[in-house]
């Protein structure tokens, strides 16, 4: 028999096994904490800070996220709250500028803006990023890495430069046979961007004269 | 050199190189990075060879010695036994010391001369730069070529480990850091006695010990200086660390951008394998330790213990959960214990010197000393050891002689981009973690910009938030997305182009990356923006409403003009200027035609100070220039 571990969420007992984070528990327990970079095939990464809840143990309430953080006995937590709902609207208008197409946003993104009142324009004159689709959540790199094996998308650069690249080496072996990651972009880009169909064959010596 | 294999033969090889090495002068030159810089070994080669030439090889020794701390002095010569201490040494001053040395005389140009009283002062440890301050982890650097092992072994190296390997159990060892309340110098100051404790009570092996050598900080270096100097008492507390933890393993993370301690530290590894201080069997006692030096790739972030940990891995130095510490769960999912240099540096002192004594230095939640970097607008800069407890203000004007060309003090910034700054009204705050702390700062790894009257502080805010949009992982949302609103927001300010209620944006945004965060790089690097509004909210404010920069600083909202009545026409601004924007002629006004002027400052700086016709304006109206051929008003001289 596996430990069973009983914590609270939302005011309602639920009851998890050990090692599972409060994401899974939650979700378990039809309890709904919204998530952006969260695949359930894939290891907790913690980047879109979107699924951040209250979590109280001993009078102390720490802003966790749920998709990491492991549950534990006795546990409070708070999936909603004042603050946490600030947060998750803050995040959703500081990556928005990213995400546009077409003067909007779609799918998780769009629903999400409109359950905490983003204003999705808010940042977008003043941030002035280019509207690449891409919130780098980094789905593709790592459903890319962890599930297919393909090790064919990564990111480069650091801070602010941040971006999702493939390596064409072995994006050329790899990516014309397998599309897996048009399914995991959350926001479309790379289908979009690889017109939807096949990924174009491209050699090494395509992609250093420009034409890839 | 055969491995030593026992406390006893520690202690016989101690003693025979001290018979080995006769009594005789020895001239020390400092020869860190910093001396480096201002051409100590231009100054080694001049000494050499004027004692080869003189034939004084058997006579005088000569001793190449990491940092000294006194940066702007370096490079420094000690001349031991007597501790003469000459600054800013240059080649052409070898054989005046040299013939000083001979001679038994000091040569009194090359000495400190007090700024005050105007008296020579011989002896380093009457500088009162050194005077006030308490060396214990920098104290041995003067005396140790860091490349040579046998340095290290005569001033009592390694004696700490043969006391601890054979003297205390592992539990002893780690109680004895525990009761001496070390807190960790690299940033957190989390006590490293009840980490060692968790990493030791972790399950899994094998364990890890790591030094965190990765220190980024603007203007912080101590541990440079440190891992250069002397790089042997850093393995030695290492050593130590890993008997009390239950680890065989270590890793040593250096960052790219520090050369000469990666030299230094290989050179010591290599030594104490040979000693037998690393390896297997170590003195006999048959505990075995190795360790790896693993070379940054030049980022800030990977200071930072999981993403250091996953760089070690050999991943991308991001952070990742800690929801689990590194103690249980670190470099490959084992129990890794990851201390800063100054810290591990600090083991051998407490162990040798017992808890009681470490206690009996400091305040009562911060014991011991610490090492400062003293930068910035500030008369003596260089590193700094004093006791914790030790206030601002002693540590700015007894230390650091006060502020450069007698201006008026304004801040200083602790902590580096997680801490914050301090201004005038807390000087006088004892230097600990937890007050620094209460003011909104931290003591982070020790670094401390002074600033003057003429820093803006939004433009402070605006410098780190620019470093951390590009030392930053990018990883998660609200610190890559905060960071380049943030820059985008203050660069407005700065440039005058803030709106009413950008304040507000940033409170709401910064409260976002504090709260949500995934490292604490991103958790707190809001704080130089929010303790600089914290204290000087009225220049942010300046800037937004009336479109001026209180400290005339930034440069959009800074003007330059001429004085008419002052202006002595001496043409010197107006063939200075690189701009062509000066116009005047002999025995005519200057004045500045605006719209060509780059703000570049230089008529400021060289109109000479008995004229002081240059002066800048910032929100207020730039007058009309004086008409054509207005006449200089002569001013009488004397």
């Amino acid at each position: 028999m596996e430990e069973m571990i009983a914590l609270e969420i939302d005011g309602k007992e639920v009851k998890a096994k050990e090692g599972m984070t409060i994401l899974e528990a939650a979700r378990g327990a039809n309890i709904e904490i919204p998530t952006l970079c969260y695949h359930e095939k894939l290891k907790p990464y913690g980047a879109c800070r979107i699924c951040s809840v209250e979590a109280e143990r001993g009078g102390r309430v720490r802003i966790v996220a749920a998709c990491g953080y492991p549950v534990e006995g006795g546990l409070l937590v708070r999936t909603r709250s004042p603050k946490i709902d600030r947060i998750r609207k803050v995040i959703i208008e500081l990556v928005a500028p990213l995400a546009m197409s077409d003067g909007g946003i779609s799918g998780e993104l769009r629903r999400l803006a409109d359950e905490y009142g983003a204003d999705i324009h808010r940042f977008e004159s003043r941030l002035q990023v280019e509207p690449t689709r891409c919130i780098l959540c980094g789905l593709c790199v790592r459903y890319c890495d962890e599930v297919m094996g393909g090790h064919a998308i990564g990111f480069m650069g650091r801070g602010i430069e941040r971006r999702v690249v493939f390596f064409p080496e072995r994006a050329s072996r790899f990516c014309p046979t397998c599309h897996e990651c048009y399914e995991v972009c959350p926001t479309g880009k790379i289908a979009a961007e690889t017109d939807g169909s096949i990924f174009p064959k491209f050699s090494i010596d395509d992609f250093l004269s420009g034409k890839m | 050199m055969p491995r030593l294999n026992s406390p006893t033969e520690l202690e016989k090889l101690r003693e025979e190189i001290k018979a080995r090495r006769p009594p005789r002068p020895c001239i020390s030159i400092s020869s860190g990075t910093c001396g480096r810089a201002r051409g100590s070994e231009a100054v080694i080669t001049a000494f050499e060879e004027e004692i080869k030439k003189r034939g004084l090889k058997e006579e005088i020794d000569i001793k190449v010695t990491g940092c000294l701390g006194f940066c702007e002095k370096e490079p420094i010569i000690l001349v031991h036994p007597d501790e003469i201490c000459y600054l800013n040494a240059k080649p052409e001053d070898a054989a005046e010391i040299i013939q000083g040395i001979k001679d038994k005389k000091v040569v009194s140009r090359l000495l400190y001369t007090d700024p005050v009283t105007g008296e020579k002062i011989e002896h380093e440890s009457e500088i009162p730069f050194y005077k006030r301050q308490l060396r214990i982890v920098l104290s041995l650097n003067k005396w140790i070529d860091p490349r040579n092992i046998e340095d290290y072994i005569i001033q009592g190296g390694y004696s700490a480990l043969s006391k601890a390997l054979f003297e205390m159990s592992s539990e002893q060892v780690l109680e004895e850091v525990k009761e001496a309340n070390l807190r960790g110098r690299g940033g957190g100051g989390f006590p490293a006695g009840r980490k060692w404790k968790e990493t030791k009570n972790a399950p899994g092996e094998p364990k890890y010990v790591i030094v965190n050598c990765d220190e980024g900080d603007p203007g912080a270096y101590m541990d440079r200086s440190l891992m250069e100097g002397n790089p042997h008492s850093v393995l030695e507390g290492l050593i130590i660390g890993a008997y009390a933890i239950g680890a065989h393993e270590g890793f040593i993370y250096v960052r790219q951008e520090y050369p000469l301690a990666c030299e230094n530290l290989n050179w010591a590894i290599k030594q104490a394998e040979e000693y037998g201080f690393l390896g297997e069997n170590i003195l006999g006692s048959g505990f075995n330790f190795r360790v790896k030096v693993h070379r940054g790739a030049g980022a800030f972030v990977s200071g930072e213990s999981s993403a250091l940990m996953s760089a070690v891995e050999g991943k991308a130095g991001e952070p990742r959960f800690k929801y689990i510490h590194t103690a249980v769960s670190g470099v490959k999912g084992r129990p890794s214990n990851l201390n800063n240099v100054e810290t591990w540096a600090t083991v051998p002192l407490i162990i040798n010197k017992g808890a009681d004594w470490f206690r009996s230095i400091g305040t009562e939640g911060s014991k011991g000393t610490k090492i400062f970097s003293l930068v910035g607008k500030v008369n003596n800069t260089g590193l700094v050891e004093v006791p914790m407890g030790m206030t601002l203000r002693q540590v700015i004007y007894d230390i650091g002689g006060g502020i450069l060309k007698g201006k008026k003090f304004k801040a200083v910034q602790t902590g580096g981009p997680s801490g914050g700054v301090i201004p005038e009204q807390y000087l006088d705050t004892p230097v600990d973690f937890d007050e620094l702390t209460k003011l909104g700062s931290m003591m982070g790894s020790g670094g401390m910009v002074v600033m003057d009257e003429d820093t803006c502080m939004v433009d402070v805010a605006r410098y780190f938030v620019n470093f951390l949009c590009e030392e930053s992982c990018g990883k998660c949302i609200p610190c890559r997305e905060g960071l380049r609103l943030l820059r985008v927001i203050l660069n407005d300010v700065c440039q005058g182009k803030g709106k009413e209620g950008d304040i507000e944006v940033i409170e709401e945004v910064a409260e976002v990356m504090a709260a949500a965060s995934l490292c604490a790089l991103g958790t707190t690097a809001a704080n130089p923006v929010l303790s600089t509004l914290r204290y000087f909210r009225d220049e942010y404010e300046a800037h937004i409403k009336e479109k001026r920069c209180p400290a005339k600083f930034c440069k959009d909202l800074t003007s330059f003009y001429i004085q008419p009545e002052k202006c002595q026409a001496c043409l010197i601004c107006l063939r200075n200027c690189p701009a062509g924007a000066i116009n005047g002629d002999k025995g005519l006004v200057h004045w500045i035609a605006q719209e060509k002027c780059s703000k570049c400052g230089i008529c400021f700086e060289v109109c000479p100070p008995r004229f002081s016709a240059v002066v800048k304006l910032s929100g207020e109206p730039i007058p009309e220039p004086p008409p054509p051929g207005t006449k200089v008003i002569r001013k009488k001289e004397g």
